[in-house]
């Protein structure tokens, strides 16, 4: 089972007003893996990582879920799996009028029949697990934006879901906290054994997360390698120009 | 044509926003807190605008009509055409009006950022309905809210108006309140209530509920940051108040012409 394909993308398009975002994207992720999924701005990365929970649907293409077309599942369906899947946002997207307890709870609170008290208990564990136990009474507008990220990530884990979608886990951040997020998604990984997906353009984060990485250029897979390691010491002429700028952009 | 298509899509949007929430009332013991937050956010935050607007407008409507009235030798009248005025038409009108440039901008406003910040794309991803969470709460606190106000807003306007009466056009302070009594009085009830009050509460509450959809909906669906917050907004206080006008006439109509 370590080795199943959980994730398929066939021939994605979609575009956006006659824009092509997405140009004919195939892609695979196995269970208990993290994909990386690297490239430039606005090449369609944020975009698949939608596709997957349902965001956004292909305007031709097949995304499978544990071979399950996720344009064909009916609403039960999809909350069935949403509820299997966490996605962390790029700024968190938490809401503004509730605590950060309140945040994390919000999946429990809105679809569970758990206590108060189990509610209580798991969002104290999942807000430890992202070291912030210290933070929950505080409201959004007054803790920092990685901190945020950590509060989006542990409302992601909060279902303990078998599946976790990263949208830019680093966009924002200087670069120690980015060093400690990417320490936690690479933690979380192993210790929860959840298969991931992490899209990011920081060369630091791929490599410290990632078990394999594609590059994903105007709308399609470049580049699909089995390591970072492999990933890195491509001679790719795309690849090359992207790491140029990009080392440039880490590294100012 | 492309104004006829977007006219179309938001009305469509709005009934069909306006259809789930109906359908969707059972989430209102759940949401008490948040609609009591929301009834005090579009009740008590507002209060003081609708006691000095609805003061102030009694005051005008007194005044001008006082002027022309004592030129007849009518100024006694004034109470009725006071009463009527506020309870009929002026009441529901300036309750509504303060609450879509107050409360509905607001919501607007809110959900907009949300819209834009991908907090709805989240509760979507947590499997949160937001018609349940977001669009209910709101809807039901305006409606209650929106003839509550307008209560007191007529309340005062009729006191306002008998301050001018009795202090700058010699009617007596009890002749005005009787005559408005009376005006209000003789016409039929329901469950005790003169049909020029509930006639005005009805509205109100319609005022209430379209204020809220239409906010509710200019959130939901903007996009483009900032710039589509503040489009959202605009445009939920324009919308409101054009529907809030056209309903005004058909329902007047239905009440007192049909």
């Amino acid at each position: 089972m370590q080795d199943s394909t959980v994730i398929r993308f066939v021939d994605v398009h979609k575009a956006y007003s006659g824009a092509s975002v997405l140009n004919g994207l195939s892609l695979e992720v196995r269970r208990g893996r993290t994909l990386g999924i690297m490239g430039p701005s606005g090449t369609g990365k944020s975009v698949t990582l939608r596709h997957i929970i349902g965001l956004t649907r292909a305007d031709s293409g097949q995304v499978l879920v544990e071979d399950r077309d996720v344009a064909q599942l009916h609403r039960k369906e999809m909350r069935e799996l949403r509820r299997r899947m966490g996605y962390v946002f790029q700024e968190g997207a938490l809401i503004n009028w509730l605590s950060v307890e309140e945040n994390v709870a919000l999946p429990l609170r809105e679809s569970t029949s758990l206590s108060e008290e189990d509610i209580s208990e798991r969002v104290q564990a999942k807000l430890k697990l992202v070291h912030i136990g210290d933070t929950g009474s505080k409201m959004p507008s007054e803790i920092s934006g990685g901190m945020k990220k950590r509060v989006g990530l542990a409302r992601a884990l909060i279902t303990d879901p078998e599946l976790i979608l990263y949208d830019e886990p680093n966009a924002g951040l200087d670069p120690e906290i980015a060093r400690s997020i990417n320490r936690q998604i690479r933690e979380l990984s192993q210790k929860l054994d959840v298969t991931a997906i992490v899209v990011e353009h920081r060369i630091d984060c791929i490599r410290a997360v990632a078990d394999e990485v594609i590059f994903l250029d105007e709308g399609r897979a470049l580049v699909h390698a089995g390591s970072p390691e492999e990933f890195f010491e491509s001679d790719h002429p795309r690849l090359l120009r992207f790491f140029g700028e990009a080392e440039t952009k880490d590294n100012p | 044509m492309s104004f006829l298509r977007q006219f179309l899509e938001n009305t469509g949007f709005l009934f069909s926003l306006l259809f789930k929430a109906f359908t969707r009332l059972d989430v209102i013991p759940r949401r008490r807190r948040m609609i009591a937050y929301h009834m005090y956010n579009g009740g008590v935050g507002v209060l003081h605008v609708v006691i000095l607007v609805g003061l102030f407008m009694g005051m005008i409507v007194a005044l001008q009509t006082g002027i022309e009235l004592s030129r007849i030798g009518q100024q006694d009248q004034i109470g009725i055409i006071v009463a009527i005025s506020m309870a009929r038409e002026m009441g529901p009108f300036i309750t509504a009006t303060i609450l879509s440039a107050t409360v509905g901008s607001a919501i607007a406003a809110e959900i907009g950022t949300m819209a834009v910040s991908e907090e709805l794309a989240a509760l979507e991803v947590m499997s949160i309905d937001r018609v349940r969470y977001l669009v209910v709460p709101r809807l039901v606190a305006l409606a209650v809210m929106c003839p509550i106000l307008t209560i007191i807003c007529d309340t005062i306007g009729i006191f306002g108006g008998g301050f001018v009466a009795s202090s700058q056009l010699h009617v007596g302070y009890q002749l005005y309140m009787d005559s408005a009594l009376d005006a209000l009085l003789p016409t039929s009830e329901l469950i005790g209530i003169p049909k020029d009050v509930y006639a005005g509460l009805l509205k109100s509450f319609v005022f209430g509920v379209i204020i809220a959809g239409i906010s509710c909906a200019q959130g939901l669906r903007a996009t483009g940051g900032a710039l589509g917050v503040g489009h959202a907004t605009r445009g939920a206080v324009r919308d409101s108040i054009i529907a809030i006008i056209i309903s005004n006439y058909f329902m007047t109509w239905a009440m007192y012409q049909a």
